[in-house]
C-alpha cells in the first residue's frame, strides 16, 4: 500500500462539482505530477462537506487546512506553497461570519457542535471506492448481523437503540422492521426511500453522493432482519451524481460478494436495484413510490394496508428513507446504548438538517436531537446575514409549519417541533428574516403543494388549489373580511380529510402562519398593507419631498413615466401608473422614495 | 366473524368486509362518489369517511377500511359531516353545475348527495377546469368538465373489460381523465362498449345521442321509418319510467314505439332467431368440414372491435353472421322492402339497442349492401326513454301491444339474447334438435346461465360432445381466449359478449347507482326477467319462428345459402390500437 504525506479532499458533492470541484481535482492532479509530488500526496474525491456556502471545499491533510471558495486558478498556488513548501495559503482559508479565520476544520464553529452520525463518512472518504468504506469500519455490521445475530436480535437492537424514521412520519424503524419480519410470505421487500423533494433540503442526496455503501449495507441488514432477499432505492432522476454513485457501489459491493448470493458464506442473497423517479414530489410518499416502482402513476393508496402487511407487489415491504438507514450500521457496532445516549427522552440520535434561506452559512448539519434552534441558528448556521432580526423558521418543508421567534429555544425533536404546528420532516430548515412577508411564505409552499398534489383525492386537488387562491388574492391586497376563518375552516378538514401525508399536511403552513403571524394577513386584509414591505401590490413608492431636491433621475429611469416635477423642486409618483418596479429606488442618492 | 360497532349498533361481519359494507348490513347509508361494487374501491373520492374512535385514527375511507374486532366508528360526527361538506362543496367548485340541461339531471349521485348532505351553497368558488367536449367516438362524448375524477370510468374500462382506453394524466388541479396523449376516445383503443358511461356517477360520459336524426327522418314524409329493438332493451327500459329493475315492458314498448311514429315496428329477435338458424348451420358446417374451430359468436360489436384490436389471431374464429339488428336492417331494405314495393332508399332503419357499439357498428363499411348502411340510426335504451318523455307517453300505464309483422315474430330463444349464455343456449335447442332430428323437451341449459366471468359446459348430443363456453365482459373473454390460445382448453363453441352480464347490462341500458348496486345487482335481475319471459312463450326454439322460416322459403332459400350470405354475413379485419 502506498503511504502518502498529505491527502488532499476536494468536495466531489453536488454543490461544490456545480462550481467547477471536478476541474479542481484534475487541475491539481496536474499540478503535483508537475511538481513531481505524486508519490507524496493523495487528491481525494470525497462527499458533502456541508459547508456548501462557502464551496468548493479543498481539504488539505494532516494540517486540517480547510480552504473554501477555491478556484481552477488557485489550485498552482495551493501546490507550490502549501504543498511543496508546507506555506499554509491564508488568502483561501475559511473565514468564519464573525470575520476569525479557522486554519483548522475542527475549529469552524460550524462543525463544533455537530455530532456526524449519518454522515459520518461524508467528506472523509471517496465514495467511489469500497475499500475506503471498508476502512472505516463498512460492512462490518452486516458481518456481524450474518453471523452473531439471529434477525429478531437485529430488531431487537433497532428496536432498542429508539431509532424513528427520519423521513419525516418518525415511526419506529425497528418496530416497522418488527411487523414486517412477522408476516408470513415467501417474497418480502426492502425498499430505500430517496426521493428526496422538499424545497432546499438535500440530506439525503448528500448522504448517497458520500457514503453511498452505507446504505447499501443496512439495506441488506434490513433484508436479513425481515427475511428479503431484493431491495429497491428509488432515487430521484434529478440526482445523476447520487445515481451513478450508488451504481458504482452496487457493483463494487457485487464484485467484493457483500451483495448477490451467500452473502459472507451465511447463505443469505441480497440483490439491490436502482429505480429512478421522474420528479413528482407526491413519490416521496410511501405507498406512491410503491405504485410508481410497479410501473403505474405515482399516487398514493389509503392505508391500511400498511406496506409491512401489503407493500410492493402486494408483499411485505419494509420503507425507510436514506438517513434512517445511514444511521443502522453504526448502532449495530456501536450499539443501542450509544445511539440512545444521544437525544432527547422520545427522539433519540442525531438528525441532519439542510439550512437554507436566510442564514450565513447554507449547508448540511448534522445535530443531537434536542439541540435547539437558536444552537442551529446562530451558533451553527453564523445567524442571520446583514444583521436583519430573525423572524421565523419553516421545518418540514412543505408538509412543516413556521416557528416564530418565541420557540427559538424549543430542543427540536419529533414531538416538541409537532407540538408547535411543524413537524421534523425530512430535515429542510428555511430561516426567514424580518423582510419575510410570512403570508407570501405560506402562499409559496401552497403554490408547490398544489402544484405536486397527484390529483387523486379532492381535498388535496381543489383544497390547497382554493386555499391558495385565497392566499393570492390577499397578497395582491384583494383580500376580504372572512378569508382566515375560511382558509382556516379548509386547512382544517384537507387534514382531516386528505387521502395521503402529502394532501394531510399540506395546510401546516398556512395554518401555522395564521397562528403565530396572524397580525400579518389581518395587515393585508384590513389594511392593505404588507409589514414585511415585501408584496408589491401592497405596497406604495411615496417621495419624501423633504429629502427630493428634484434631480429627476427617477423619473427618468421610472419605465411608465410615473413620475414627474420641476427640476429643484420635489417629485411626485402617480399611484395610479406606478408599477411598483423598485428602479427609482436604486437610482435616488438622497434616500428620498420611500416603500410603505 | 368480526365484531364491530357503528355509530353505537353492534354489527357482525365475516372477514374481508369494508366498514362501508358491515354499516350497510346494520342499514347505515355511507355516501360514496368513488366506489362502485365490485369494480373501484380506492378511497379517492373521501365522501365515505368515518371517525375512527377505537381501532384506529382520524377519519377512514370506509369504502378501503377493513372492518376489525373491536372497532368503534362513527359515520355522523361532527368532523365526518364538516368534512364530506367541505369536501363536497369543493368537488362542487370545480364542476359544470349546468344541471338542468344535464343529461344525467335527475338520475346524478353529486346531484343526490348535495341533497342528502344538505349542501346549498358552495363557499369555495374560484377557478374552474374547462376544456373541451371529446365528440369525436360515434358512441361515447366525454366530458370534462363535469368529470369529478372518480376514476370509476377508469376502473371499468382497465380492470373489467381488459381495455384501458382512458387513464389519469396530469397532475394536481390539472388532472383529466381522458385517452392517452390527449387523444380522443375515437383515435384509440376504445372499444365502444360504454361500461364506462354506466359506471360514471355524473354527466362526464354519455351516448352520442342520435335523437334528433330520428326526430328529423319522422318528420320526413319521404322516409319510410322502421324500428327494431333488441332482446335486452325491454328488460332495463322500464327502469327509466320507475318501474323496479327486474320487470319486462315488451308491450308498452311496442306501444310506445307506434305511438312516437314509426311506420313500422319490429322486433330484433325476429333476426335473432335468424341468427340462430345461420349461426348453428355455421357451427354444425365448420364442425362436419373440419372448419376453424372454436366458433366464437359475433353478436356483440364490443367484442368485435375488442377482437380485432386485441386477439386479431382469433378473426377467423368468428362467426361469419352479422350482429342480429344488422340482419334484419339488411332484410328489411331488401326482402321486405321488395315485398311491400317501397324503395329501399327511403328506408330508415332505427336499431333500439343496450349497447354503445351498435352505433359504431352501423357505420362499418362491412354492414353495408346494395350501397345502402343496413342501419340508419342507433338510440340506446336510455335514448328511447328520453325520445318516449319528449312525446308525451304515460310510458308506465300504456297498454300493450305486439309487434308489427313480417319481421316481428320472436321465440324464447331470441329472448334469451341479452343474457350472458342466452346466444349459447339458443344455439344449443336448435342445434340438439336438428342433430337428433327430434323436437326435445329439455331445452333448459342452465350451465351457460348466471352471471360468472367464464363458464363451460359439455353437451351430449346424438352422440357428440361438444364443448361450449361463454364469457361476458372482455375482460373475461381475454382470460378464456389465453387458454385457447395457449392450448389449455378447447371448445367447439363459445358465446362472447363485451359487456359484463351480457346485452342486459349493455352500455346503453339504464343507469343503476352506485348505492342502489349495493342493494341489488342488475345482471341478475335483468337476466331473471329475461328467463321468465322465456319460459313463458309458447314458441323456444329459433327454427320454430314461422315467420323466419317463410323468409327462408319466400326470399333467403337455405341457411347459410347464396342470397343468406350476400345480406347476412361479413368478416372483419385487424385494426391499428391508435390513429
Amino acid at each position: 500500500m502506498d503511504i502518502f504525506r498529505s491527502h488532499v479532499l476536494v468536495c466531489g458533492g453536488t454543490g461544490c462539482t456545480s462550481s467547477d470541484s471536478l476541474k479542481i481535482i484534475d487541475k491539481m492532479n496536474e499540478e503535483i505530477t508537475k511538481a513531481g509530488l505524486e508519490k507524496e500526496v493523495k487528491v481525494v474525491k470525497t462527499g458533502c462537506f456541508g459547508l456548501c456556502e462557502v464551496g468548493p471545499i479543498v481539504i488539505v491533510y494532516p494540517e486540517g487546512c480547510f480552504y473554501s471558495r477555491v478556484k481552477v486558478d488557485d489550485v498552482a498556488e495551493i501546490v507550490s506553497e502549501h504543498l511543496l513548501k508546507g506555506r499554509i495559503v491564508k488568502r483561501l482559508l475559511y473565514k468564519e461570519a464573525a470575520g476569525d479565520i479557522e486554519t483548522s476544520l475542527n475549529n469552524v464553529g460550524f462543525y463544533k457542535k455537530q455530532k456526524r452520525v449519518a454522515l459520518r463518512n461524508c467528506g472523509v472518504i471517496d465514495p467511489e471506492k469500497i475499500d475506503e468504506y471498508i476502512a472505516y469500519d463498512g460492512y462490518k455490521a452486516l458481518g456481524t448481523c450474518l453471523t452473531q445475530y439471529t434477525p429478531q436480535q437485529v430488531i431487537d437492537i433497532i428496536k432498542d437503540s429508539g431509532l424513528r424514521g427520519r423521513g419525516g412520519g418518525g415511526f419506529s424503524t425497528g418496530l416497522k422492521w418488527q411487523f414486517c419480519h412477522n408476516e408470513k410470505n415467501d417474497q418480502k421487500y426492502v425498499i430505500c426511500n430517496a426521493d428526496e423533494g422538499d424545497p432546499g433540503a438535500f440530506m439525503d442526496r448528500s448522504v448517497l453522493e458520500g457514503d453511498p455503501h452505507a446504505v447499501l449495507e443496512a439495506m441488506a441488514i434490513a433484508g436479513y432482519a425481515i427475511g428479503s432477499n431484493m431491495g429497491y432505492i428509488y432515487v430521484r432522476a434529478e440526482y445523476p451524481i447520487a445515481v451513478k454513485r450508488l451504481e458504482i457501489a452496487i457493483g463494487q459491493a457485487k464484485e467484493y460478494g457483500l451483495l448477490g448470493k451467500n452473502i459472507f458464506d451465511t447463505g443469505f442473497d441480497f440483490d439491490i436495484e436502482i429505480r429512478l423517479g421522474a420528479g413528482a414530489f407526491v413519490c416521496g410518499e410511501e405507498t406512491a413510490l410503491m405504485v410508481s416502482i410497479e410501473g403505474k402513476r405515482g399516487e398514493p393508496t389509503p392505508k391500511p394496508p400498511f406496506p409491512a402487511q401489503k407493500g410492493l407487489f402486494g408483499k411485505p415491504t419494509i420503507i425507510n428513507n436514506v438517513e434512517t438507514f445511514a444511521n443502522i450500521s453504526q448502532i449495530i457496532l456501536k450499539g443501542a446504548d450509544w445511539f440512545k445516549s444521544m437525544g432527547t427522552e422520545k427522539s433519540k440520535g442525531t438528525k441532519v438538517f439542510a439550512l437554507g434561506g436566510k442564514i450565513n452559512n447554507t449547508g448540511l448539519v448534522e445535530i443531537p436531537m434536542g439541540t435547539t434552534l437558536r444552537e442551529i441558528i446562530y451558533d451553527i448556521g453564523g445567524g442571520i446575514p446583514s444583521g436583519k432580526a430573525f423572524k421565523a423558521a419553516q421545518t418540514g418543508g412543505p408538509s412543516g409549519g413556521c416557528i416564530p421567534a418565541s420557540h427559538l429555544d424549543t430542543p427540536i425533536d419529533y414531538d416538541s417541533l409537532t407540538a408547535i404546528g411543524s413537524m421534523m420532516g425530512s430535515g429542510g430548515l428555511i430561516v426567514m428574516d424580518e423582510d419575510n412577508c410570512m403570508v407570501d411564505v405560506a402562499r409559496f409552499f401552497l403554490d408547490f403543494t398544489v402544484d405536486e398534489s397527484c390529483g387523486k383525492c379532492p381535498p388535496c386537488r381543489i383544497g390547497t388549489k382554493r386555499m391558495l387562491e385565497i392566499l393570492e388574492r390577499i397578497v395582491a391586497g384583494q383580500g376580504e373580511d372572512g378569508d382566515i376563518e375560511k382558509l382556516q375552516k379548509l386547512g382544517e378538514n384537507i387534514k382531516n380529510a386528505a387521502l395521503c401525508g402529502l394532501g394531510k399536511t399540506a395546510p401546516n403552513p398556512v395554518l401555522s402562519t395564521i397562528k403565530y403571524f396572524r397580525d400579518e394577513y389581518e395587515a393585508h386584509i384590513y389594511d392593505k398593507k404588507c409589514p414585511a414591505g415585501h408584496c408589491k401590490a401592497l405596497l406604495n413608492y411615496i417621495i419624501d419631498k423633504s429629502k427630493c431636491i428634484g434631480c429627476s433621475a427617477c423619473a427618468k429611469v421610472c419605465p411608465v413615466g410615473a413620475i414627474t416635477g420641476k427640476i429643484k423642486e420635489p417629485f411626485e409618483i402617480d399611484q395610479s401608473k406606478c408599477i411598483k418596479c423598485g428602479a427609482c429606488i436604486g437610482k435616488c442618492k438622497f434616500g428620498a422614495i420611500e416603500k410603505k | 366473524m368480526i365484531s364491530l360497532i357503528i355509530d353505537g349498533i353492534k354489527v357482525e361481519v365475516p372477514e374481508n368486509t369494508t366498514v362501508l359494507q358491515a354499516a350497510r348490513k346494520a342499514n347505515i347509508k355511507i355516501p360514496t362518489l368513488c366506489y362502485l361494487e365490485g369494480i373501484n374501491a380506492i378511497g379517492a373520492c373521501r365522501m365515505c369517511l368515518v371517525e375512527m374512535i377505537e381501532g384506529g385514527r382520524g377519519l377512514q375511507a370506509s369504502c378501503v377500511l377493513p372492518a376489525a374486532n373491536g372497532m368503534v366508528v362513527s359515520t355522523k360526527s361532527k368532523a365526518v359531516q364538516d368534512a364530506r361538506k367541505v369536501n363536497l362543496e369543493l368537488i362542487l367548485s370545480n364542476h359544470d353545475k349546468r344541471c338542468l340541461s344535464c343529461v344525467r339531471n335527475r338520475n346524478c349521485e353529486l346531484q343526490k348527495i348535495c341533497e342528502e348532505l344538505g349542501v346549498e351553497d358552495v363557499s369555495y368558488e374560484g377557478a374552474s377546469v374547462d376544456r373541451p367536449l371529446d365528440m369525436m367516438s360515434p358512441s361515447i362524448v366525454r366530458d370534462p368538465n363535469k368529470c369529478i375524477l372518480c376514476r370509476r370510468c377508469v376502473a371499468v374500462c382497465n380492470n373489467v373489460q381488459k381495455v384501458g382506453a382512458v387513464g389519469a394524466t396530469q397532475r394536481g388541479f390539472k388532472t383529466i381523465v381522458e385517452p392517452v396523449f390527449g387523444k380522443s376516445l375515437n383515435d384509440v383503443l376504445c372499444i365502444n362498449c360504454g361500461q364506462c358511461i354506466t359506471a360514471c356517477p355524473v354527466g362526464a360520459l354519455y351516448e352520442k345521442s342520435e335523437i334528433d336524426n330520428v326526430w328529423a327522418a319522422l318528420g320526413d314524409k319521404s322516409k319510410y321509418v322502421v324500428v327494431q329493438t333488441a332482446p335486452a332493451v325491454r328488460f332495463g327500459l322500464g327502469e327509466e319510467f320507475g318501474i323496479p329493475s327486474g320487470n319486462s315492458v315488451t308491450g308498452k314498448m311496442a306501444t310506445a314505439l307506434h305511438r312516437i311514429g314509426f311506420d313500422k315496428v319490429f322486433d330484433t329477435d325476429f333476426a335473432a332467431d335468424l341468427t340462430i338458424m345461420e349461426e348453428g348451420t355455421e357451427l354444425l358446417s365448420r364442425i362436419n368440414n373440419g372448419g376453424k374451430l372454436p366458433m366464437i359468436t359475433s353478436c356483440s360489436p364490443g367484442w368485435i372491435k375488442y377482437c380485432e384490436l386485441f386477439f386479431p389471431d382469433f378473426l377467423d374464429n368468428l362467426s361469419t353472421c352479422k350482429s342480429p339488428h344488422e340482419m334484419e336492417g339488411a332484410l328489411i331494405k331488401s326482402y321486405y322492402a321488395q315485398k311491400m314495393g317501397i324503395d329501399p332508399k327511403s328506408i330508415y332503419v332505427v336499431s333500439i339497442m343496450p349497447c354503445t357499439a351498435k352505433k359504431f357498428e352501423k357505420e362499418r363499411e362491412e354492414l353495408v349492401n346494395d350501397g345502402l348502411p343496413n342501419v340508419d340510426a342507433v338510440l340506446t335504451t336510455r335514448e328511447l326513454a328520453r325520445m318516449i318523455k319528449q312525446s308525451n307517453i304515460d310510458f308506465a300505464n300504456l297498454p300493450e301491444e305486439d309487434f308489427d309483422r313480417m319481421l316481428g315474430e320472436s321465440t324464447g330463444a331470441a329472448v334469451i339474447f341479452g343474457a350472458t349464455g342466452g346466444v349459447m343456449e339458443a344455439a344449443l335447442r336448435t342445434v340438439a334438435d336438428i342433430l337428433t332430428g327430434e323436437d326435445l323437451k329439455d331445452i333448459d341449459y342452465k350451465a351457460v346461465r348466471g352471471i360468472e366471468g367464464v363458464k363451460e359446459a359439455t353437451v351430449s348430443v346424438a352422440g357428440m360432445d361438444l364443448n361450449v363456453a361463454v364469457a361476458n365482459g372482455t375482460g373475461n373473454a381475454k382470460k378464456l381466449l389465453e387458454a385457447v390460445r395457449a392450448g389449455e382448453k378447447n371448445y367447439h363453441f363459445i358465446e362472447i359478449m363485451g359487456c359484463p352480464g351480457g346485452c342486459v347490462t349493455g352500455g346503453g341500458q339504464p343507469i343503476v347507482s352506485s348505492q342502489d348496486r349495493m342493494n341489488f345487482d342488475p345482471k341478475v335481475l335483468r337476466a331473471k326477467a329475461t328467463y321468465a319471459e322465456d319460459a313463458n312463450m309458447q314458441k323456444r326454439k329459433s327454427h320454430k319462428n314461422a315467420e323466419v322460416q317463410q323468409l327462408y322459403k319466400e326470399f333467403l332459400g337455405e341457411p347459410n345459402g347464396h342470397k343468406s350470405h350476400e345480406l347476412l354475413h361479413t368478416h372483419y379485419h385487424q385494426r391499428p390500437k391508435y390513429k
